[in-house]
């Protein structure tokens, strides 16, 4: 019992990071049919943007409780922003002029963009692992049976909440809003959509930016949980997230969110019950069982017959 | 038609418009004045529906232009026609199927942000009560007919100067097709919406039409006033043998 509310806590914020990235791939994929490959290093690329601006604002205002919360917020604020750029660029140069080409043109430039954002960063920043002094080591004692101690550190959540908040954010732009609204538009029909004066392109890009800013979000969570980036991280926590996505229903928001909460806790408890070497097995083997009874996905909605 | 009479709301002139190699429109002239209600009957497959979206730029003519209140449309990108004030109700209604009733309304809104957006919505549910009961309702759910009936409403939600009109009567029962083209007569006459219209359905389209075209094959092979259209030895035999008359 300890020990299972213990994972499930540590699964909660493992699927929260996958969460938010998983959104990502199903945005881009659910309006242009793409699977973005290169939103994985563009997650990596905002955990290095974080690490650079905590690493500044520490550097000029020390390692108090009150400057590494700012550090930490100026970190969330300018990797969303930095890691915006990035993706919107990497529409524009690399995906937007082979719309309409043949399905898998856009796909292998993108995996051509992975490489390079992957590279970019090796040389740029080193191939080590780039660490952050350990900071927010303390935890909340839940309670406690036969000498295991059941806590939830502040990093924990720190992470829940601020996950918890974006989707609120984002849910209620994609739901309520104009934009949100054409959004949703291009996804279903960009042919009409263009027709009632929506700018498709346009719209195409902003999602490619909350798709990215979602992932800053996850990226300087992951730096703040694991204090540690390297530039290979794009890849298995891209991998996973856009498992997350082809789970929960490729497309689907909420199944977005599902699909990671599901892969980050199968994961830990995978990790806690059995072994640690097959985690990653169990989670993609998940994976496969769940497509083969249930091709959309977990909440992927089924074809709409087109009259 | 008179020298002194206005220039056209809409021109199209000599489009020729192209599906890869394929050629759909093959020359095709084509006037729709302010206040009129123009028809243009065709067989299956004639390029009516081409032209309706040619009109869009989606495709683009690769010949000929397109002259819409004075200003060239031919190559403009379809989303900044539509904020021109000309709307479609386009060939497979094209709702969109899992957003509701209600969203539908205000995509066909946006154009104008939703300025008249409450006063609009009253007047198209006046005009198709059914769609007022479904509001909350996803589109996809909707019969055929309550679709070709959001399809309309959409495009009237943007108060549009020229509507097109793809096929509003297909797959439709002859009472909902009569209560449609009773809409179009009636935003006509009370709003001077000027109705472009294309149409299987010739009798109820031609008697509707200040004036008509016919084309074939990608081409205009006749024109003139609906009465005249309607007849027409040759209309008669190709598009009204055995219909409503």
């Amino acid at each position: 019992m300890e020990v299972f509310v213990q994972q499930l806590i540590n699964g909660v914020t493992l699927g929260a990071v996958y969460g938010l990235i998983a959104i990502g791939y199903t945005m881009v994929f659910g309006i242009i049919g793409m699977v973005n490959f290169a939103h994985g290093d563009v997650f990596m690329i905002s955990a290095f943007v974080a690490l650079i601006c905590f690493m500044a604002v520490t550097a000029l205002a020390g390692m108090s409780g009150g400057a590494i919360f700012l550090a930490l917020l100026v970190a969330l604020i300018v990797s969303m922003i930095v890691t915006s750029l990035f993706s919107w660029t990497i529409e524009r140069v690399a995906y937007r002029k082979l719309r309409g080409s043949f399905r898998l043109a856009p796909l292998i430039s993108a995996i051509g963009m992975s490489i390079l954002l992957m590279n970019f960063v090796q040389v740029a920043q080193g191939a080590r692992n780039k660490p952050i002094p350990p900071i927010m080591r303390d935890t909340i004692r839940l309670f406690e049976k036969d000498g295991f101690v059941v806590a939830i550190s502040y990093k924990q959540i720190l992470i829940i909440l601020v996950t918890a908040l974006l989707l609120g954010i984002f849910w209620y732009v994609v739901q309520k809003t104009p934009l949100g609204r054409a959004q949703r538009a291009c996804e279903q029909d960009q042919k009409m959509a263009a027709l009632l004066g929506i700018n498709v392109d346009r719209t195409i890009a902003v999602t490619f930016i909350m798709g990215a800013a979602l992932a800053a979000v996850a990226g300087t969570m992951f730096l703040t949980y694991y204090g540690v980036v390297v530039f290979s991280d794009g890849f298995v926590p891209g991998v996973k997230a856009f498992t997350a996505a082809v789970l929960g229903g490729i497309g689907s928001l909420p199944g977005a969110v599902l699909g990671g909460m599901l892969i980050g806790l199968i994961e830990t408890f995978w990790s806690a019950y059995f072994s640690i070497d097959y985690k990653d097995v169990a989670a993609f083997s998940i994976l496969a069982i769940v497509l083969i009874f249930m091709p959309q996905g977990l909440l992927g909605k089924p074809e709409v017959e087109k009259v | 038609m008179s020298m002194t009479e206005k220039a056209p709301l809409l021109a199209v002139r000599g489009v020729k418009t192209y599906y890869g190699n394929i050629i759909a429109l093959k020359g095709v002239d084509i006037d729709v004045h302010e206040g009129e209600i123009v028809t243009m009957i065709g067989a299956n497959g004639a390029g009516k529906s081409t032209l309706m979206m040619t009109i869009f730029g989606k495709p683009q003519a690769r010949e000929g232009s397109i002259t819409y209140d004075g200003r060239d449309i031919t190559r403009m990108p379809t989303h900044e026609i539509a904020h021109l004030g000309i709307a479609q109700s386009p060939e497979g209604r094209r709702v969109f199927p899992r957003m509701t009733v209600f969203e539908n309304l205000q995509m066909g809104a946006s154009v104008n942000n939703l300025a008249h957006f409450d006063q609009d919505l009253e007047k198209v549910c006046a005009i198709f009560p059914r769609l007022k009961e479904r509001l909350q309702q996803r589109a996809g759910t909707l019969s055929g007919g309550e679709q070709q009936m959001l399809a309309i409403a959409r495009a009237l939600m943007s108060r549009p100067r020229l509507l097109l009109l793809d096929e509003p009567s297909l797959g439709l029962a002859p009472i909902v097709v009569r209560q449609i083209f009773e809409v179009i007569r009636e935003v006509n006459r009370t709003e001077g919406m000027t109705v472009f219209l294309v149409e299987q359905n010739a009798y109820h389209a031609l008697k509707l039409a200040t004036r008509a075209y016919v084309m074939v094959n990608g081409l205009i092979t006749m024109s003139g006033t609906g009465k005249e259209l309607l007849s027409d030895p040759q209309v008669k035999a190709a598009y009204l043998e055995g219909g409503h008359h």
